[in-house]
């Protein structure tokens, strides 16, 4: 990829994540910090691409663990996530 | 390698997704939907994943997906609202984990084209591999599995040379590709090592800091390693999440007033630390606690870790139903560090039942405490201890607190005569206007209901 393209990716990635963050309510860090330990679970989209070109036992290994968390890193995330949400949602009725 | 538009489009959308879903999660409101939105970005960039041409080793790619998936969705189902932290922590490794073993193929395939694509695959693997062995200590620290804070002699010594071998293999690496196994291996073992020495050191009450940073750490490696990889859905969500945890971690330091540096490099040190108490600690029945609520016109209620681990929350929600029937003001005040990460007592409350507008943070509340009748402290510290604002000697001097103090009358439900999660001794607990009651949080509060009930 293009080095200077990536890097205004970067950039403005790390503008919008700064943002969000901003104006959050104490209240919300917890779930916050959990929600976005889900969303680089998208690592196990990594780790898959990497697995889909191992070519040795050794990388195979490798690939299998790196996929293995990366899954384990998106579920878990996931779930707790919104088991912490879901409590909020009940107090709004 | 040049990927067909479909799957180029499914991770763009994934993207999308996710930003969306991280935005709707920043208000109470939405945060439901926030999290649900950022799954189906979650799903369509897996999905996608699997229409890349060429792709191998497919049954083993399932197998990894389900067993690690599978495993992480039971036991996130399980853990208790109470030890949420520390599984957030483990989770949190395994991305960082994962975001170091991606590197390692890289290096072994030796795929790595140029200068910076190196760089950014070592820099990835190393905080990566920090991340991961960092997060597995704090997981172990916070379960209670690893009691002792273990430091070495001279340890920030040791820190600063582990560093510097583990970026100096890292420039080995980058000099010649494809790198040796050796010294890739030795790479991993000293990055793996570092994480462990760095966070051995650290004190359970710095834990939600050092977590909060293992979560931007993870998700700078999986941005770098989304260079390297040339996957812009993994550099934006990895970024994105980089620069939020950043900015959460240096809110959590700021609350606890303690730099970065200072929870990184020296620890507190308790033992001696903080000039001499005098006075005496002055105990208090559940009658008496109960006449004192029940005849005040405003009470504050402290809550602290301690409640939440005798799973109190529910007692205490009940109490105040009824001093609010009985027409006093009930307020709930909650430190930012108040359970093991900010917002987490604010969750356990929640779980309780407590509503929205009862719960104040430290800045809307604290000067109301002087207008306050009862300030009761359940089951916390630290966050209430006047040496903070006074004793320039005491390790958590300059800490923001709750000022319990200032009300007329402090009552503490506690267990035993410990200090709190820092080891310093309290000065609260031996003021005049302070009366302890000995017990567990959950039947003393039980207590409490059954005479304010039979005062009526």
């Amino acid at each position: 990829m293009d080095a200077l393209l990536a890097l205004y990716i970067f950039m403005l990635a790390a503008f919008t994540g700064y943002e969000i963050i901003a104006k959050v309510p104490v209240i919300l860090h917890t779930p916050l910090m959990s929600g976005s330990n889900f969303v680089h679970g998208v690592v196990v989209v990594g780790a898959m691409i990497m697995l889909g070109q191992a070519d040795t036992p050794v990388q195979q290994a490798i690939g299998f663990f790196a996929v293995a968390l990366g899954a384990a890193n998106a579920a878990g995330g996931y779930v707790v996530t919104e088991r912490m949400l879901a409590m909020f949602k009940k107090k709004e009725l | 390698m040049t990927m067909p538009l479909y799957v180029q489009g499914g991770w763009f959308i994934g993207a999308l997704l996710f930003i969306f879903g991280l935005k709707g999660m920043s208000s109470p409101a939405s945060a439901r939907q926030g999290i649900v939105t950022a799954g189906y970005g979650m799903l369509v960039a897996i999905a996608a994943t699997f229409f890349i041409p060429g792709l191998q080793n497919l049954a083993l790619m399932l197998a990894a997906l389900l067993i690690g998936g599978a495993a992480a969705w039971i036991s996130g189902k399980q853990v208790k609202m109470t030890d949420m932290p520390q599984m957030v922590a483990i989770y949190n490794g395994m991305g960082g984990g994962a975001a170091a073993a991606i590197a390692a193929i890289e290096f072994a395939k030796g795929d790595a084209h140029s200068v910076v694509t190196t760089v950014l695959a070592v820099v990835g693997a190393l905080i990566g591999a920090v991340s991961f062995t960092g997060s597995c200590v704090a997981w172990a620290k916070l379960q209670g599995v690893l009691k002792k804070a273990w430091r070495l002699p001279a340890q920030n010594a040791v820190n600063v040379i582990l560093a510097v071998v583990s970026v100096g293999l890292g420039v080995a690496m980058i000099g010649c590709a494809p790198a040796e196994p050796v010294l890739i291996l030795g790479f991993f073992v000293i990055a793996l090592l570092l994480g462990l020495v760095v966070t051995l050191p650290i004190g359970g009450a710095d834990m939600p800091v050092v977590i909060s940073l293992f979560n931007a750490f993870t998700g700078l490696a999986v941005g770098f390693e989304g260079y390297v990889l040339g996957n812009p859905a993994l550099i934006i969500a990895g970024i994105v999440v980089g620069a939020a945890g950043t900015l959460l971690t240096q809110l959590m330091a700021k609350a606890m007033n303690r730099p970065l540096s200072n929870i990184l490099f020296t620890p507190m040190v308790a033992s001696g630390a903080g000039e001499a108490i005098t006075g005496t600690m002055k105990e208090v029945n559940a009658l008496d606690a109960a006449a004192m609520m029940r005849y005040a016109a405003k009470v504050i209620i402290v809550p602290g870790y301690g409640m939440a681990v005798a799973h109190a929350q529910h007692k205490v929600w009940e109490m105040t139903a009824i001093l609010e029937e009985a027409g006093v003001e009930v307020k709930f005040a909650i430190h930012p560090v108040a359970g093991r990460m900010p917002g987490h007592m604010n969750v356990l409350l929640a779980e309780a039942g407590v509503p929205y507008d009862k719960i104040f943070d430290l800045d809307e509340i604290n000067a109301e405490f002087g207008q306050a009748d009862v300030a009761l402290v359940i089951g916390a510290n630290d966050v209430v201890n006047p040496s903070a604002r006074t004793d320039k000697s005491s390790p958590i001097y300059g800490m923001p607190i709750l000022d319990a103090d200032k009300a007329q009358n402090v009552i503490v439900i506690k267990r035993g005569k410990g200090t709190g999660y820092s080891g310093v001794e309290n000065a609260l607990f031996y003021t005049d206007n302070c009366r302890m009651l000995y017990g567990d949080a959950q039947p003393m509060a039980g207590e409490i209901i059954q005479h304010l009930k039979t005062l009526g």
